[in-house]
């Protein structure tokens, strides 16, 4: 696949609320392929940067262009969040939902959910209602309804926070797929050995700013800044 | 007391014998409120749903006025439909008034506020929980407004039957527009409100004790339709 709507150029970009800065002035370019993960202590604003890439947080000033029309490039983006968000529709449905918000044909669209479904592994509760699912089957859920309009980006909130190690391997598992298959990945995560096992390149976020950005290999051997060094150490950092 | 005894037993009577004129009026309420309801629905829950969604200006304030015209009064809806409806009236040509038209559509404008009111309470918090996702899926201002309705069909439910229960007991307004003539716009209220002041309160009990069970009658049937209080999570 090609991931042509990048390059993400972020120039200046800041979001603001309530009169506070949560995350810039930011700049960012994001290109190739791979697995990028954000790190950074709680209210680092990780949360608040995928979104406000994604286009769901508004921008107070800057600029955040895509290599195509922004209109055109959120469609070939996806987005998991932390608490995944399940319609009161049956698993499939809700798989199938972004396709036939697409104008697919339902029969069509169902049985690609279908595929989709079995792919990350719940093939047998496709039929059930989906709020009756358990977190990590919520979460692979929500990870099917992204993957099936086959994104470019896929931006994913802390994905596995409160999953246990074989849903989080489960999880990680189709992640690395996607990733093989071209899809680029923002992830943002709390979990060192998470980020260790997926990350090419790691974007250390510290008081809403890109405190460092490396590749992974020489983040996690020796970053550059001490709070980057602190965190990894499993010091607080505040 | 006993007059409640002689309505329980008339009551009795009249739904034992399929008295041919009680068949009649509870048919025709019945046409009258489901038509109402039905377009009132149609009015109101896209309202709702579009309410929910979109913002505007003076939003809080609409949602205000749309909350207190949940409790309009029906005589005055009555009359002002009568003036717009009589001989002298700007649609008197359509010769409308005193026909079962007329009391649907004073029905409408009674219901379709409450059932908008109740629906827009109930996907506001269903959108809410979607909000992020519809957003992040591109959905149009349309398929928004499509999947609150379709996802919160449950709730929606409640809304119709509420608006059912406030159309089938009204008396206000019907009577007004529809003139309770016999065998063209009599309807159990209305054959109540007459019977009562005949002095008749046997039967006016007894159509009063129809009209409760009708009523109960409905919202049990569109229960056990749409299977709620089964699925509990949904």
């Amino acid at each position: 696949m090609v991931t042509d709507i990048l390059p993400l150029i972020v120039r200046d970009a800041k979001v603001r609320m309530r009169g506070k800065t949560i995350v810039g002035p930011i700049d960012l370019d994001l290109s190739g392929t791979g697995v990028t993960v954000v790190m950074g202590p709680n209210g680092a604003g990780k949360t608040t940067l995928l979104r406000m890439l994604h286009g769901l947080a508004r921008l107070s000033s800057g600029t955040i262009d895509w290599a195509i029309p922004v209109q055109q490039a959120q469609t070939r983006q996806g987005f998991v969040f932390q608490t995944p968000i399940v319609l009161r529709r049956s698993v499939r449905d809700n798989i199938a939902y972004p396709l036939v918000l697409h104008g697919v044909a339902r029969k069509e669209a169902r049985a690609r959910a279908d595929h989709w479904g079995t792919r990350v592994g719940l093939a047998d509760m496709l039929m059930r209602p989906a709020r009756v699912l358990s977190g990590g089957e919520k979460q692979k859920l929500a990870l099917a309804r992204a993957l099936i309009r086959d994104p470019s980006v896929l931006f994913l909130d802390e994905p596995t926070a409160s999953l246990d190690g074989r849903s989080m391997r489960e999880i990680e598992t189709i992640l690395l797929t996607a990733a093989h298959e071209g899809t680029r990945i923002v992830m943002a995560t709390h979990n060192m050995g998470q980020a260790k096992r997926l990350a090419q390149e790691v974007i250390f976020l510290y008081r809403g700013l890109v405190h460092e950005r490396n590749h992974a290999a020489a983040f996690f051997a020796g970053p550059a800044k001490p709070e980057a060094a602190a965190f990894i150490k499993g010091d607080i950092v505040e | 007391m006993t007059e409640i005894w002689q309505g329980l037993v008339a009551a009795f009577w009249l739904v034992v014998t399929l008295d041919k004129d009680l068949v009649e009026i509870t048919l025709r309420s019945l046409q009258v409120t489901i038509t109402a309801v039905l377009i009132a629905c149609a009015l109101g829950m896209p309202m709702g749903a579009w309410l929910a969604i979109q913002r505007f200006r003076y939003r809080r304030t609409v949602i205000a006025i749309l909350n207190a015209l949940m409790g309009l009064p029906p005589v005055v809806v009555g009359l002002i439909v009568y003036l717009f409806l009589s001989r002298a009236g700007p649609f008197g040509a359509l010769n409308l008034l005193f026909s079962p038209t007329a009391m649907i559509i004073a029905q409408v404008i009674i219901v379709t506020p409450l059932v908008a009111s109740i629906s827009h309470q109930a996907v506001r918090d269903l959108w809410a929980d979607y909000h992020d996702l519809l957003i992040s899926l591109n959905a149009t201002k349309r398929q928004r407004m499509a999947t609150l309705l379709i996802d919160g069909r449950r709730a929606l439910l409640t809304a119709a039957l509420a608006g059912f229960g406030r159309a089938v007991g009204e008396v206000g307004a019907i009577i007004i527009v529809g003139g309770n003539i016999d065998h063209v716009t009599r309807v159990l209220t209305t054959a109540i409100a007459l019977e009562t002041s005949k002095g008749n309160f046997a039967l006016a009990l007894g159509l009063g004790f129809v009209l409760i069970g009708l009523a109960i009658a409905v919202n049990i049937c569109i229960h056990a339709l749409s299977r709620t209080e089964r699925e509990g999570t949904w």
